[in-house]
């Protein structure tokens, strides 16, 4: 243990507490712009908005089978990645299920925790990886103990008169029970 | 509180390490000659935040470097102050350790018991300096790239291990990738972690040996808060200094990015290495190791020998002197080196060209299809604006003008041996085609072996005797020609005058202007096919252009006919996308922003 003092040891202490305010008022003014220009460009990420797109093109209604298996595609488009600008590169997967004609579109990602959900060995549902949801083929949670907080996001789909399947592809925030968008 | 507090110290002890560090007595009292160290830590801490702040956001490699920096600076929120900020105080903490060091010296500050910490010293000035240099590259634009080739070329002059240690630093044989990791990793950690271990034993010896009084006779002072009070005053004016600094240049500078295949003559080190640059011109090449080695080195030892040196009578005075020396002759360095290159004019224009460079890449960059996969050097090498005037001066101005000039602005002393190519398609410049007085001149044919062909006859003779209605036959044929080229600057003249364009083409196969008796025109021509004029068919369009770089000798441009010019495409002089480059830029064909 050491003795503190309790006083200013030159015996001034009002001159001494002008002169400690005066230190650190200043001190601070000097360390703000520096430390004010990292924190703020370090939360800039909260300002970046994930990509509003449009229907873009996946595959043929033909090729679906018609029986209601589930068909992993992969989702083509632009995408921007901080500086970079790739053109025309896969940017997600999501499961097309033909019934009759109309399609469903189901996004690959958990929405427990964000794993790539597989198709059951079984073929009829999905199960995930990772903490084992399970999910029918609709994409609905199959088994009650499953962590998954919702059932599979679906995704717009068109089936348009030229025989193409479109889909509006997006990613929904994970681990909570409402389907909202990221932004 | 207090309960806790006494806690926290009963298991710590941090009040006696706060009141040490605090309640420091200072010999004669608080001064402000003491601040220089205090703002030399600040400065250091102002880069170790910024520093990590642009490491969060920063991408060492060749393909991400300059594009990651191009981000921090244009769409960062504040991304450019916060860089701005790292590199105008790197500037100023290369002043303030100028400063530190000369007060020092001439205060005899390292004399016993201080010879450890003077060398301490030192080791942390060639540190910082170390973090210029290495900093310098990480942008990974030209300047950096150039500047650092030649620090690393310096080092593989180093006698005996000179090629391995530029190997090691450089990350192999050549630049690239491990160049920015092991930049990076210097930059970012090896010399900051010396950095805070040298300061921490600097620091530690200051406070062994305490301040080096100026008049011991005036009462003692406190380090708190007198002193800090007053180095905080000073770290405001350097930071404000700084400030000053960011917002009047508008930000530290990002040039194009690097490109090891394009010439660089702007080529220059940050401006307290200018003396350095200066220095090694005096030093022909067998020399070189004496310039950049011997005599450096052995005026860092003088100055670490310093200590000792002052035991000698004149000592002191010698070391004063021999610092006041050095500062004068780094000073008359750094001028020369200044004026010298105000004075050279090839300088200024690869300086201009740098901005022109720096400038279009950001605009490229800035544009809808942002910058590919491959990185925004691939952006400037497909660029019609950047590269047609480099070609059009390297390969066609020997005889070729535009508008009078190479096409980067340079007036050849020969003059042009064949036309002025400014606006080709256009109808503008066909019309001076179809100038009795202009067809014949060095704008158009007048210095090629066609100023005695059928062409200039025409036009010379045929075209005066016009009357008015087949003035305006010659108007629509000219507007149909040229509709061919399907210029963009005159996409709405060309859709406007449709109908007259239509007639046009119908006029050009009839008397009195008749293309196709010597001219191919949608292959049609009454001339024998074998021996005749350019096809005129798609005049003007790049296609057009790009065959007739390509040969001009083929039977469907000048054939037989042809002049000088070469086949540039068949003898391989220029590829296939030069020859577009040089097309597109002929056409003003470039993105604007």
């Amino acid at each position: 243990m050491t003795e503190v003092p309790t006083t200013s040891p030159d015996g001034r202490p009002r001159r001494s507490f002008l002169a400690a305010l005066g230190a650190v008022a200043v001190g601070g003014l000097a360390a703000f712009a520096p430390v004010a220009a990292a924190v703020v460009s370090v939360f800039d990420p909260l300002r970046k908005r994930s990509a509003d797109r449009d229907f873009v093109r996946v595959t043929r209604l033909s090729v679906l089978p018609a029986d209601g298996r589930p068909r992993k595609f992969t989702i083509t488009d632009d995408l921007v990645d901080g500086w970079t600008t790739y053109q025309d590169s896969p940017i997600g997967a999501v499961y097309l299920r033909r019934e009759g004609d109309s399609v469903q579109a189901l996004n690959v990602v958990c929405p427990h925790a964000g794993c790539f959900v597989n198709i059951a060995p079984s073929g009829e549902g999905f199960a995930c990886p990772c903490h084992k949801s399970q999910f029918a083929l609709d994409g609905s949670v199959s088994d009650p103990s499953s962590p998954a907080p919702r059932g599979l996001d679906s995704l717009n789909v068109e089936v348009r008169d030229d025989g193409g399947v479109y889909v509006r592809f997006q990613n929904f925030r994970t681990g909570q029970k409402d389907k909202t968008p990221l932004v | 509180m207090s309960d806790l507090l006494d806690w926290v110290d009963s298991r710590t002890g941090y009040r006696a390490l706060v009141r040490s560090a605090l309640y420091e007595r200072i010999p004669g009292g608080a001064r402000w000659r003491y601040i220089w160290g205090s703002t030399l830590a600040f400065a250091l801490f102002v880069q170790f935040v910024t520093g990590l702040a642009l490491w969060a956001a920063y991408s060492a490699n060749a393909q991400g470097a300059w594009e990651s920096v191009y981000y921090i600076q244009n769409q960062m929120l504040g991304g450019w102050v916060l860089r701005g900020i790292h590199h105008y105080t790197a500037h100023v903490t290369t002043v303030l350790l100028a400063l530190h060091l000369m007060q020092v010296i001439v205060d005899g500050a390292y004399r016993a018991p201080r010879e450890v910490n003077f060398w301490f010293g030192l080791a942390l000035l060639l540190l910082v300096l170390g973090m210029s240099l290495t900093g310098y590259l990480l942008p990974w634009d030209q300047k950096g790239y150039w500047a650092t080739k030649v620090a690393t070329g310096i080092a593989a002059m180093t006698p005996l291990a000179g090629p391995a240690i530029q190997q090691v630093l450089v990350g192999g044989a050549e630049y690239g990738h491990h160049t920015l990791t092991r930049f990076f990793a210097l930059h970012a950690g090896v010399i900051p972690g010396l950095i805070v271990l040298l300061l921490v034993g600097h620091i530690y010896l200051f406070r062994r040996h305490g301040v080096t009084p100026k008049n011991p006779e005036r009462p003692d002072g406190w380090f708190w808060p007198e002193q800090v009070l007053r180095d905080s005053v000073a770290s405001l004016a350097v930071m404000a200094t700084v400030l000053f600094l960011v917002f009047w240049t508008g930000g530290a500078e990002l040039g194009a990015p690097a490109d090891p295949t394009e010439p660089y003559s702007a080529a220059r080190p940050e401006w307290y290495f200018m003396f350095l640059f200066q220095w090694l011109k005096y030093f022909p090449a067998a020399w070189e190791v004496v310039g950049a080695h011997l005599i450096p080195g052995a005026v860092l030892a003088v100055v670490a020998l310093m200590p000792f040196i002052a035991r000698w009578r004149l000592g002191h005075r010698f070391n004063v002197g021999f610092t006041l020396a050095l500062v004068m002759g780094i000073a008359a360095l750094t001028s020369i080196a200044y004026a010298e290159d105000a004075t050279d004019e090839g300088f200024a224009v690869a300086q201009e060209r740098a901005d022109r460079d720096a400038e279009r890449v950001r605009t490229l960059a800035a544009s809808p299809d942002g910058i590919p996969v491959g990185g925004a050097l691939a952006l400037l090498r497909s660029d019609a604006l950047t590269q047609g005037p480099r070609l059009f001066a390297a390969n066609c101005s020997q005889c070729h003008r535009v508008d009078g000039h190479d096409g980067l602005g340079g007036i050849p002393e020969d003059p042009p041996a064949a036309a002025d190519l400014a606006g080709f398609g256009s109808r503008e410049w066909l019309s001076g085609l179809f100038d009795a007085d202009r067809v014949g001149s060095d704008e158009y044919f007048g210095a090629t072996a066609h100023a005695r062909g059928r062409m200039v006859r025409f036009v010379q003779r045929g075209v005066p005797r016009f009357d008015d209605e087949q003035r305006q036959q010659l108007q629509k044929v000219l507007w149909a020609v040229s509709s061919q080229a399907r210029l963009p600057r005159q996409a709405i003249a060309d859709s406007v005058d449709a109908a007259a364009i239509a007639e046009g083409f119908e006029l050009m196969q009839s008397e009195p202007i008749d293309c196709t008796r010597c001219h191919v025109f949608r292959g049609f021509t009454t001339e024998d096919p074998e021996d005749v004029a350019p096809d005129l068919t798609g005049w003007g369009s790049t296609e057009w252009i790009m065959g007739m770089i390509h040969d001009p000798a083929d039977p469907s441009y000048y054939g037989d006919d042809n002049d000088e010019m070469p086949s540039f495409g068949v003898d391989e002089i220029l590829t296939e996308e030069q020859r577009q480059l040089i097309a597109e830029w002929l056409r003003q064909e470039w993105y604007e922003g």
